[in-house]
């Protein structure tokens, strides 16, 4: 290799400028959570675990945050069975219709998050879920199923369906033979895509701040409507748990991705 | 093999198609079709200026994360695996991150008593605080930083796929390094260019939360006419019009977008 061009050496320092813009805001939230300070102020003053206990002590951040944890659990136990039962109708299939199925199945990220709510909100109107926990976790699962499908269609893909065909001429009837067979060898990808299933609902705000409320809010909604009114170092606290949570289901999820091959 | 497909399928019928199609039908229908709704998004004055401004953002936007993007993922692609897997999970990081607390977080760095004003005063660099958010310059800040990763990872997608020995051919037959980047790495990694800039602009075109916290409520997008035309005038066929003439857009880019490329590339990345 020849020394590093002046052009390289700007190539280095930019990519190193804009690394740092992407990863500032993420590290910058933690140490302002352990901040005494009413008040944003960097360095923090000293170190302290008042917003901490601020969180955990408010019954309104506490309703909150049960509601959060149900909803990501249930859309998870929802979205991924349905969406694996889908993928794995999709990459077996040869169907023409299956893949406009397909393609229908991936709208919730095509289509804005924003019209996606309003248009949820005007049917929740009509039929009565809105403020409702139904209404929270069927909108979660639709928004969730799209990565449970993509995770999980590409698990397959490494998958041979001769497999399946040798277990059924033994005698095992499709169901078995999948749960047997199949199942087995795309757990990882079905675990992963569980998780962004997990991930998804917990950070969803827009269609939470339509159809959610009363005691059925989100953590997310309450964080939002903190903070168009003032910026209070309890959300720190919050969103450090947050993120904090993410990064291990993302660690999980792509281990366990590695795992598989 | 359909019966698989249908509990998802029926969900994503409910909730998605049936939600939006009802946007459509509000949006021509209120006691008798009418164009009303459509006829004010296209004439008044507040309308017109909100959906242009959410295209000069959106555009501005891409134009920067293509800028910002194209270095970041030339480097991942020029280095050894390691440290290409490190610069990507860099990269991808903060996707992983909630917007609202990344919203939070710019706001915590950018206002008034933030800390990048605290800092410059610090350093005597400045007199006055300077107005960093509630304004079009913080939602540009914080939109770009949360769409940067897709642009970024298209583009190391397209450039993995360009083979070097085409550089090498290039060089040994005298090119310097800048010409056969500008006649052979450039042209070629235009798909990826093109997926990039195609994604990053049309999720800013629909962006609700970054607009909202950090606009300081003079930055109206197109998707804040829509929330306050619901949640504040309950205008809901105006709301509906504004929503049908933004997901048509999106179409007609995705649609003219897979013309060149394909959509596949564009999101798959996701």
């Amino acid at each position: 290799m020849m020394r590093a061009s002046p052009a390289r050496m700007a190539l280095y320092v930019i990519s190193a400028l804009v690394l740092v813009y992407l990863i500032l805001p993420v590290l910058i939230i933690a140490p302002i959570s352990f901040s005494s300070a009413r008040f944003l102020t960097f360095p923090p003053p000293s170190f302290s675990l008042r917003w901490y206990e601020q969180y955990f002590s408010n019954a309104a951040w506490m309703q909150a945050t049960r509601v959060t944890l149900t909803v990501a659990l249930l859309t998870v136990v929802i979205a991924t069975p349905f969406g694996v039962a889908a993928a794995y109708a999709i990459s077996q299939s040869k169907l023409r219709i299956m893949r406009l199925i397909h393609m229908a199945l991936l709208l919730p990220l095509v289509v804005p998050i924003i019209i996606t709510a309003v248009g949820i909100f005007f049917v929740y109107a009509k039929v009565g879920l809105v403020a409702t926990m139904p209404g929270l976790v069927l909108a979660n699962v639709m928004l969730g199923l799209p990565y449970v499908v993509i995770s999980v269609l590409a698990g397959l893909q490494s998958f041979d369906p001769a497999q399946e065909m040798v277990a059924r001429s033994l005698g095992m009837n499709r169901l078995r033979s999948f749960f047997a067979v199949t199942l087995p060898q795309i757990k990882s990808s079905v675990v992963a895509g569980g998780i962004f299933a997990f991930i998804s609902a917990m950070d969803e705000t827009i269609v939470a701040l339509f159809i959610s409320g009363g005691q059925y809010q989100p953590l997310t909604k309450r964080m939002f409507t903190a903070l168009r009114d003032e910026i209070d170092p309890t959300i720190a606290a919050i969103s450090t748990l947050m993120t904090a949570a993410s990064f291990m289901l993302v660690l999980l999820a792509s281990t366990r991705q590695k795992r598989s091959g | 093999m359909l019966a698989l497909v249908s509990p998802a399928l029926l969900v994503i019928l409910a909730l998605i198609v049936l939600p939006v199609g009802w946007l459509a039908w509000q949006s021509i229908y209120h006691d008798g079709f009418t164009l009303e709704n459509y006829r004010r998004v296209f004439t008044e004055d507040v309308y017109w200026r909100s959906f242009a401004l959410t295209f000069e953002i959106s555009l501005a936007v891409t134009v920067i994360a293509l800028l910002l993007g194209y270095p970041v993922a030339y480097l991942a692609n020029s280095v050894p695996k390691g440290w290409s897997i490190l610069i990507l999970s860099l990269v991808v990081l903060p996707f992983w991150t909630s917007v609202l607390v990344r919203a939070y977080a710019w706001l915590a760095l950018l206002q008034r008593t933030g800390v990048i004003n605290q800092f410059l005063r610090y350093l005597d660099a400045i007199s006055e605080p300077l107005a960093l958010v509630h304004n079009t310059f913080g939602t540009v800040v914080a939109t770009v930083h949360i769409l940067l990763p897709f642009m970024v990872l298209p583009l190391y997608a397209t450039m993995q796929k360009i083979p070097n020995d085409l550089m090498q051919a290039g060089a040994s037959l005298g090119a310097s390094p800048s010409l056969t980047f500008m006649r052979v790495f450039l042209p070629l990694s235009l798909p990826g260019v093109l997926a990039g800039c195609t994604m990053v602009f049309v999720l800013c075109l629909g962006f609700y939360i970054t607009p909202e916290l950090l606009g300081g409520g003079r930055t109206v997008m197109v998707s804040m006419l829509v929330s306050r035309n619901v949640e504040l005038y309950n205008q809901f066929g105006a709301a509906s019009a504004v929503a049908v003439v933004l997901l048509l857009s999106v179409l007609a880019i995705f649609f003219v977008v897979s013309r060149f490329i394909s959509l596949d590339r564009v999101l798959g990345q996701k």
